[in-house]
């Protein structure tokens, strides 16, 4: 991979978004994270000690297997020493807000804190109060980086280029994150983006975040080369977005009949968990050559060890001067 | 005056004599400089060079400063009882008064809600120990303020009530509506709206919109208002009750009322100053201060909420003072509370139509003064011989930096918070009396 890179360091003191962006930024992430996946390929119990005795915190106010234990392998791996904090419901009965948890692990001076929250901005606004670099690991419905880092390196592996290709994003883009921050990134990098959903999971005037809304799967996919598919957010359906599950899988499932209007080695992606039957057909997910569903995992940890590093020179730098 | 304590409590009331200020005659709508006499509560004389030496008469230099008539503001929402520790009758007083306000009407959004009349009497019981201005309640329109049945509006109408509402809540239920605009035109009372579709604004935390979509956050639909404005205008026909809409923020409800009022309803409304001053950009960062409810609109709307108040549609400015304390909006943005405080801004955010040539100063005051006073009956808001002496004097053209530390409401929670405005009350005179003076 040979993006340009004209950048010795990467210059943000936190990851809390793709919006923003500019393109060199985040070619200096992939770079980086390409780089590792390389070195895991040739060995893959090898470590780093890029994070040796740097304590990351990884603090969940949301529940999350795939994501915190993706960013616990990868501070593993660059020998960091790991806080997993989950904040469950018991300390914000007990009526401690999120600044006073974020105090309070500030405190124990951190070098770099994930964090996912149940609100958007949440992660923004505990930045502000800790002096160490902060990862936005999703807060509420508005962005998720390092899951549109990993899409778009899985990408590149598979395509080898971003610029000019066809993008879908189907299902629910109203509560996602993941698509948000797709938008951005994918836009930067001079993708065509285009969003499918029934239009009660479309947010007003998306449009403007420079993308085309297509409300029929078959028109939507027509020639695309890459579908990312979002989770219908089932736990988080307030009011009837869809009527029921069968409608939505007959018209905005992906199955064989719908992809053979995308290119033919039109790639899927996911970000997990799936709902088999949901959004995708069982048989699909488990297509090895058309998904690059447990593709993007490995990616993951790539790319989280990418953002870590970065962050951590930064900082590093910031200190020195 | 104790230098240290800008405010005067004191029973005793003495004669002043305001010389060589610009003085805004409301009636002739025109600025003159003409002194004023104020003796035994009232003002006795207004002239130009009135000149008396004795030592029962304080003579206070005016120059360069403007007397205009105490400013009425006919939303604020105060924290007690209930909320004691963002405001108090006390604090929101001394706000007030450091603001240039004489006369402030509470919203019933207290706890518990104003929704009989002890409440009313308790309130101003209070008000009558402490407070600097003239201290008025509204009543809810139903129990609780959960919009089911009407409180007993003519007995709190007959303990001070001067119009009913239930602050922060529309009255989702037409019926209940109807029998409430019906009910009070009985007695002539005043029906006071917060539209807000509730159903289609649950949830909701900003204006829907690219804004909405790009931050991740629910928004309202910015119709919501204007949809329960004009739901309202088929009972204030079919009733012919006097109904007015509170905090308006779009540019859909300015339409409606518009052409509501050219059909001749008998209908007013008014606006409060982060309508006309700020629009959604200003929440960037999701900036928790800037949590309104209703929330902050497009440029498109702010431009035509102004079109609205050069035009007459909008009959008044309100500070919409809603305090809260450093709990309620460190928060993320989802779980702040809305609102923001208001009373010290209200009078340099109304100035600034005039610096910026939108209004003219005698338009502009009118509609923090003898319009709001008209809504409610109140007959303050002007000067004239024989009136009460309720006085703003403040200084045009002095320049500030809002810091709401220095304010003297409890809570600081302001949207203009670090802003440059111009003009600032220096004195305030309620009954003749001085309460106020930088």
């Amino acid at each position: 991979m040979k993006e340009d890179c004209s950048l010795k360091i990467y210059p943000h003191e936190h990851l809390l978004g793709t919006e923003g962006l500019l393109p060199n930024e985040i070619n200096y992430l992939l770079n980086l994270s390409h780089n590792f996946v390389n070195h895991l390929k040739e060995d893959k119990k090898k470590k780093f000690d890029y994070l040796k005795n740097k304590i990351c915190i990884n603090l969940f106010f949301e529940n999350s297997t795939r994501t915190r234990t993706s960013f616990e392998l990868a501070g593993k791996k660059l020998s960091a020493d790991i806080l997993n904090i989950a904040v469950g419901a018991s300390s914000i009965k007990k009526g401690e807000t999120m600044i006073d948890t974020a105090m309070t692990l500030n405190a124990m001076q951190p070098d770099i804190i994930v964090v996912r929250h149940y609100d958007a901005g949440a992660v923004k606004l505990l930045s502000e109060k800790v002096n160490c670099g902060v990862i936005n690991a999703g807060d509420g419905p508005h962005e998720h980086p390092t899951q549109a880092l990993l899409d778009a390196l899985t990408i590149l592996n598979r395509k080898k280029t971003i610029a000019g290709l066809k993008v879908a994003i189907c299902g629910d883009i109203m509560h996602s994150r993941v698509a948000r921050s797709n938008i951005h990134l994918l836009n930067t990098l001079g993708a065509e983006v285009r969003v499918i959903a029934p239009a009660t999971l479309i947010p007003k005037n998306i449009e403007s975040l420079g993308v085309k809304v297509f409300y029929d799967m078959k028109n939507g996919l027509k020639d695309v080369d890459i579908i990312i598919m979002l989770r219908l957010q089932l736990e988080r359906m307030s009011g009837s977005f869809v009527p029921s599950i069968r409608e939505y899988f007959r018209f905005y499932g992906l199955d064989r009949d719908k992809l053979n209007y995308a290119q033919s080695d039109a790639l899927i992606l996911h970000p997990g968990p799936m709902n088999r039957g949901v959004e995708i057909d069982s048989e699909l997910a488990d297509d090895l050559d058309r998904s690059a569903i447990f593709e993007q995992v490995r990616m993951g940890v790539a790319v989280r060890m990418a953002c870590l590093k970065a962050l951590t020179e930064n900082k590093e730098l910031q200190n020195e001067s | 005056m104790n230098l240290k304590n800008p405010f005067n409590n004191k029973k005793k009331s003495i004669s002043y004599l305001l010389k060589n200020g610009k003085f805004i005659n409301l009636k002739e709508k025109k600025i003159e400089d003409k002194d004023l006499l104020l003796e035994n509560k009232k003002i006795k004389q207004i002239k130009t060079g009135i000149n008396i030496t004795s030592k029962d008469v304080e003579v206070i230099d005016c120059s360069g400063l403007m007397i205009a008539p105490g400013l009425v503001d006919m939303r604020v929402n105060i924290g007690e009882p209930g909320s004691e520790h963002k405001e108090t009758v006390k604090s929101v007083s001394m706000s007030a008064a450091s603001g240039g306000i004489t006369s402030l009407i509470c919203m019933p959004n207290t706890s518990p809600p104003i929704d009989q009349p002890a409440i009313i009497q308790s309130i101003q019981r209070k008000a009558r120990e402490v407070a600097l201005s003239k201290f008025y309640c509204t009543g809810c329109i139903t129990r609780g303020a959960i919009g089911k049945e009407i409180c007993e509006l003519q007995l709190m109408k007959e303990s001070g009530a001067l119009g009913f509402t239930d602050g922060y809540k529309s009255i989702a239920n037409v019926r209940v509506m109807k029998r409430a605009l019906n009910y009070v035109k009985s007695f002539d009372g005043l029906i006071i709206q917060h539209a807000e579709e509730p159903d289609l604004s649950e949830e909701g935390v900003v204006n829907e919109g690219e804004f909405s979509t790009r931050l991740g956050l629910v928004g309202i639909p910015s119709y919501a208002e204007a949809m329960i404005v004009e739901r309202d205008l088929w009972l204030v026909r079919d009733t012919g009750c006097r109904y007015h809409v509170s905090h308006i923020s779009s540019k859909d409800t300015v339409e409606v009322i518009r052409k509501a009022k050219k059909e001749g309803l008998n209908i007013t409304c008014d606006t409060a100053p982060p309508y006309f001053m700020l629009n959604e950009f200003s929440l960037e960062n999701y900036r928790t201060f800037l949590k309104l409810s209703p929330p902050l609109k497009t440029e498109e709307d702010r431009q035509e909420i102004i079109k609205g108040l050069k035009d007459g549609t909008i009959d008044s400015i309100v500070s919409d003072h809603t305090p809260h304390d450093q709990d309620a909006k460190r928060l993320p943005f989802n779980q702040a509370e809305f609102g923001g405080i208001g009373l010290e801004t209200l009078l340099p955010c109304t100035l600034s139509l005039v610096k910026n040539k939108l209004l003219d100063i005698c338009s502009a005051i009118s509609l923090i003064s003898i319009n709001p006073s008209k809504i409610l009956g109140l007959g303050s808001g002007i000067i004239e011989e024989g009136s009460e002496a309720d006085i703003s004097i403040f200084d045009p053209d002095k320049s500030w930096k809002v810091s709401s530390e220095s304010f003297y409401s409890k809570s600081k929670n302001s949207p203009f918070d670090g802003m440059l405005l111009e003009g600032k009350n220096i004195m305030t005179f309620v009954r003749g009396k001085l309460v106020y003076k930088s």
